[in-house]
């Protein structure tokens, strides 16, 4: 059957909704820890993590930037159909959504004023794979340090420089889902 | 109740205060502004922390709420009866059980592990309200990093009094950079605030949601030549007889009669449960089980 723009949402939402969050909390309130996050089914190449983390954060409140191969129209229209959030460019989103390669250049992103630094947007990276450890992460949420997947370090380095302002990124593979708030800092492996 | 959405709330205000928690993770101690909805309680009664367990909660956890530490206060029986019915959770008193628990000016005695999540309820999240009553001035005094106020506030103290009288509600820095209300808790409980559980603060009145993730550096505020002090009454439960929980003073009779007891009604069943006796205290009968 083909995909429709209609299909693959939640079927029960405050329940499914309920429990996406608390992945998406315990991604962010425990960077680079992996999460299960299923209950969307939404079209390719869109994969059922980032598609719930839309489903449960995104709403007509918060505008969202499709990068690159995810700005295509079927994605487009499960996405306005699904959450009825405008598709805007990056510099007006709260939610932007791509490849690492699709989503720079960073500056283009809100990252929040001195006095209201909440006003930044969330980048949520899709991947291919989230199992394989290529920096370690410390900082809020982590022990000692923990070793995580991230496509490459000096974007997160300036990104954690700019704290309290700055980024916060999801990233997404599968039904996998991994968290990096400004606040981490990056160490050597 | 199936006349309700489940948690009470409708999806779009989870939404926008789950977002608001997501932003509050990420940027520890900063206080996001979010649009609190009327809830069916009294404003000062924890609608801000009902509001954030709302958010938070799934039909899978088990719920507690504590209340100065007491699990069977009206407020905290009323607001686990809320959730019960609403939200479908489990409830329990027992602190280890819980996946998720709601206070209201206390954080239990026992350590709290990963994988729960303490809500707090919070009257005033501004440490600087008092001393400066324009919302414009506190937001411009946090961006800047401008905090002198509050330790000459805590410097009067030590001219006035010798020594820092902030007993409850005691400022806190956290992860170097905001200092943050951790609402009215004991000073006695400010070094529990480095925890291993999520700790989120939702203030309903005052529309603003901050949090500490696991982990974080909070550091109470203080001088060199006058250390922070976590201080309790000076005695040991006269049920329990523990001598390191929080306590509470009870006035027994007319004539002076006093007894102090653990604030904190769970730690002190349990121990109570497990065979210790304090001054005024009786085994427990179902210290058997």
């Amino acid at each position: 059957m083909q995909h429709t723009a209609f299909q693959g949402g939640f079927t029960d939402a405050p329940i499914q909704a309920a429990h996406a969050f608390r992945a998406c909390l315990n991604a962010m309130a425990r960077p680079g820890e992996l999460q299960q996050i299923a209950g969307a089914a939404p079209p390719a190449p869109l994969s059922v993590a980032a598609g719930t983390v839309l489903l449960t954060l995104c709403d007509p409140e918060t505008p969202v930037y499709l990068a690159g191969a995810h700005s295509a129209k079927p994605i487009q229209d499960w996405v306005t159909f699904h959450t009825a959030a405008p598709l805007v460019g990056p510099s007006e989103a709260h939610f932007a959504l791509g490849i690492w390669d699709a989503l720079p250049p960073l500056t283009e992103y809100r990252i929040g004023t001195p006095e209201y630094p909440d006003r930044s947007a969330t980048l949520i990276v899709e991947c291919t794979d989230l199992d394989e450890a290529t920096h370690m992460l410390a900082g809020p949420g982590i022990k000692a340090t923990r070793a995580a997947f991230l496509p490459e370090a000096a974007a997160f380095t300036a990104n954690h420089a700019l704290f309290p302002l700055g980024l916060d990124f999801y990233f997404t593979a599968g039904d996998q889902l991994t968290g990096l708030p400004r606040t981490t800092r990056l160490e050597a492996l | 109740m199936t006349e309700y959405n489940y948690a009470y709330l409708d999806e779009q205000t989870k939404r926008m205060i789950r977002r608001a928690i997501l932003k509050g993770i990420a940027i520890p101690g900063y206080q996001v502004p979010f649009a609190s909805r009327e809830m069916p309680m009294p404003y000062g009664w924890g609608t801000g922390g009902v509001q954030v367990s709302a958010a938070v909660l799934t039909p899978d956890d088990t719920f507690k709420v504590i209340d100065q530490g007491a699990d069977d206060t009206t407020n905290a029986v009323s607001i686990r009866k809320f959730f019960e019915r609403t939200a479908q959770v489990r409830v329990t008193e027992a602190t280890a059980d819980a996946t998720v628990i709601q206070t209201r000016h206390r954080i239990p005695e026992q350590d709290l592990a990963e994988g729960q999540i303490l809500v707090y309820q919070v009257p005033i999240p501004e440490p600087l309200r008092f001393l400066e009553p324009r919302e414009t001035e506190t937001r411009k005094m946090h961006s800047l990093e401008d905090y002198g106020l509050m330790h000459v506030k805590l410097y009067e103290d030590i001219a006035q009094h010798g020594h820092i009288a902030t007993s409850y509600a005691y400022p806190v820095k956290v992860e170097g950079r905001y200092v943050m209300d951790p609402s009215p808790i004991p000073k006695f409980d400010n070094p529990k605030l480095n925890m291993a559980a999520i700790q989120l603060f939702g203030a309903g009145r005052e529309q603003r949601i901050y949090a500490v993730p696991p982990y974080t550096d909070v550091v109470s505020l203080d001088f060199d030549d006058h250390p922070f002090e976590p201080t309790k009454a000076d005695h040991a439960c006269d049920l329990c007889g523990s001598e390191t929980s929080y306590l509470d003073e009870v006035i027994i009779d007319d004539a002076g009669g006093r007894m102090f007891v653990c604030s904190d009604t769970d730690f002190c069943r349990c121990r109570r449960a497990a065979g210790h006796v304090g001054r005024l205290g009786t085994a427990l009968p179902e210290a058997a089980e």
